[in-house]
């Protein structure tokens, strides 16, 4: 399927819950997903016949700056071997994302990963820790406006 | 107000394991393995949860070894600079790792690469992917109690390694694929010493088969151990030789061609429960065994197509790409190796996020332990051949 195809299919499905995308002029056509619709979609799209996205390549948090989180789901499907990029937008005072674990088991580390780097909230994930820092650190470290803190447990932190 | 209600009040033991999702029941213990076990392959701690002999289940504990690449990149005064930083990622492949980001790069400059520096990119990546396989294999027989293969695999190594660093006098790092080209052109004799290693290596891995693959005691500890079914390995998004271990004939450098990879003849080995369940640990280690057979023959092609030219020749003065974002994946030794790069319009990446391929097979790693003993984690965690340089990154 062509980018188009997945945003006629999608926007019929959905409706209001697909807000934009982009499909000509980038490298990579982006559909973008209401945050808290985001599971719904993601399990139409791994079990609908048409579209069988099997595969959740990588899913990644960004910081968009303005107080703005991205969280970008890169999908493909192994037997009709086409992609397309999902995103969901939030805000940093209520970063909270579905989460697609259930869908793919990929997702349960990537999100883990999401939330310990930039704070993104995934409703419904059944276990989300810090994965890479410590359980005890404060921050969240791959956002922009992130200040290393002083000391972490009696080190110094900065070099 | 409520009245809470600890778990020792009602009788229970507390919970001690974050990740578990329950209480421990009364015949269970916890065991940590690692940060400092010898067959982690480095800095990874394990806590299974036992019933006896019995693993219920295992929980991972990465991170040991973040250094914060992404955060790294994002501070970098230019896309170059980058470079250096990947090889750190998977350091026992590092010219894979480089080539994923270049071709990420040159894909979003728009950057037409000439034919010499391809070949020649071609031959490192898959000098690397045996580099890793030998390590991989080596380290396997290791945990398993095979030491002799360890020193075979370890001296044809330094053939590669040899070869490597006479062409960018590096061994382990090299910092060799440049956005749009190479640090150095190879040495007048590179096609020489490369064909004599194909005729050197070839037999050596017969030698190997013989000695560890169909060795009996090893398809005993390998063989219906750590079964992981084609449908779950894709729900985990397993990549390389682990997906490949389970029937499933996926590479990248087939099915997702990049560079030039199109026009070379190779076959993807898969496992297909040879000598027990298909998916299990003996598969897996087979499928390396198998491809290094295919690297050579890639290699044996790529040497032929070597042409004269300028290697450094479309390397841009100037990288600063227009605002967007690309997400390239690669075929390394261990899987599928992402690159989602975001630029802005300056002359360093807003974000590179990278999808490494231990991280997501590692994640797997809990169901295909469960119901197996404890020695059997070891030779399950060996099969999927991490890297904690790229797991943690």
């Amino acid at each position: 399927m062509i980018p188009q195809e997945f945003n006629d299919l999608l926007t019929s499905t959905f409706g209001e819950a697909i807000l934009e995308s982009k499909l000509d002029g980038v490298f990579d056509p982006f559909i973008v997903v209401a945050p808290d619709r985001m599971p719904e979609v993601a399990r139409f799209l791994r079990d609908n016949e048409k579209t069988l996205c099997d595969a959740l390549m990588c899913l990644s948090g960004v910081d968009l700056t303005k107080g703005k989180l991205g969280v970008v789901y890169h999908l493909h499907s192994t037997k009709f071997n086409h992609k397309i990029v999902l995103k969901a937008f939030v805000t940093v005072e209520h970063p909270h994302v579905g989460s697609v674990e259930a869908v793919w088991k990929t997702a349960n580390w990537h999100e883990r990963e999401a939330f310990d780097m930039f704070g993104i909230v995934f409703d419904g994930h059944p276990d989300l820790r810090r994965i890479l820092m410590p359980d005890d650190w404060e921050g969240y470290p791959l956002r922009k406006d992130y200040q290393v803190p002083e000391f972490y447990n009696g080190m110094k932190v900065p070099y | 107000m409520d009245v809470i209600v600890t778990d020792v009040e009602k009788g229970r033991r507390p919970s001690t394991v974050p990740g578990l999702g329950r209480q421990l029941r009364s015949e269970e213990m916890v065991i940590s393995m690692g940060p400092q076990h010898p067959s982690t392959h480095g800095v990874l701690r394990l806590e299974l949860v036992v019933d006896g002999e019995i693993v219920v289940d295992v929980i991972p504990h990465i991170g040991y070894l973040h250094r914060c690449f992404e955060k790294h990149c994002e501070h970098m005064s230019n896309y170059q600079q980058v470079v250096p930083y990947t090889d750190r990622m998977d350091y026992v492949a590092a010219m894979s790792s480089e080539f994923g980001y270049v071709v990420a790069m040159e894909k979003m400059l728009k950057i037409q690469v000439p034919e010499r520096v391809e070949v020649i990119r071609v031959i490192m990546a898959e000098f690397s992917r045996i580099v890793s396989h030998q390590i991989a294999i080596g380290t396997y027989g290791l945990d398993i109690g095979a030491f002799t293969p360890f020193l075979f695999c370890m001296r044809d190594r330094e053939h590669i390694l040899d070869i490597i660093e006479e062409t960018c006098g590096a061994r382990l790092l090299y910092n060799y694929n440049w956005i749009g080209g190479l640090s150095h052109d190879v040495k007048p004799d590179f096609q020489d010493k490369v064909r004599e290693f194909c005729r050197y290596f070839k037999p050596n891995i017969v030698e190997l088969n013989n000695l560890l693959s169909f060795n009996k005691i090893f398809v005993e500890r390998t063989a219906n151990v750590g079964v992981l079914p084609a449908e779950v390995a894709i729900n985990y998004g397993a990549s390389g030789p682990v997906l490949r271990g389970s029937g499933v004939a996926w590479d990248l450098r087939k099915n997702d061609p990049y560079s030039i990879y199109n026009r070379f003849e190779f076959d993807i080995p898969v496992g297909s429960g040879e000598r027990g369940a298909t998916g299990d640990c003996w598969d897996r280690y087979m499928v390396r065994a198998r491809e290094m057979e295919q690297s050579v023959r890639i290699i044996e092609q790529a040497v032929e197509m070597l042409v004269p030219g300028d290697v450094q020749s479309a390397i841009p003065k100037r990288i600063r790409p227009e605002a967007g974002e690309i997400y390239v994946r690669t075929e390394t030794p261990k899987g599928e190796l992402g690159y989602y790069i975001v630029a802005d319009g300056t002359a360093s990446p807003a974000r590179v996020k990278v999808r490494p391929p231990c991280f997501v097979n590692l994640s797997a790693l809990p169901s295909m332990c469960r119901g197996s003993m404890i020695a059997d984690v070891v030779a399950i965690l060996g099969s999927i051949d991490i890297v904690l340089g790229e797991v943690d990154r």
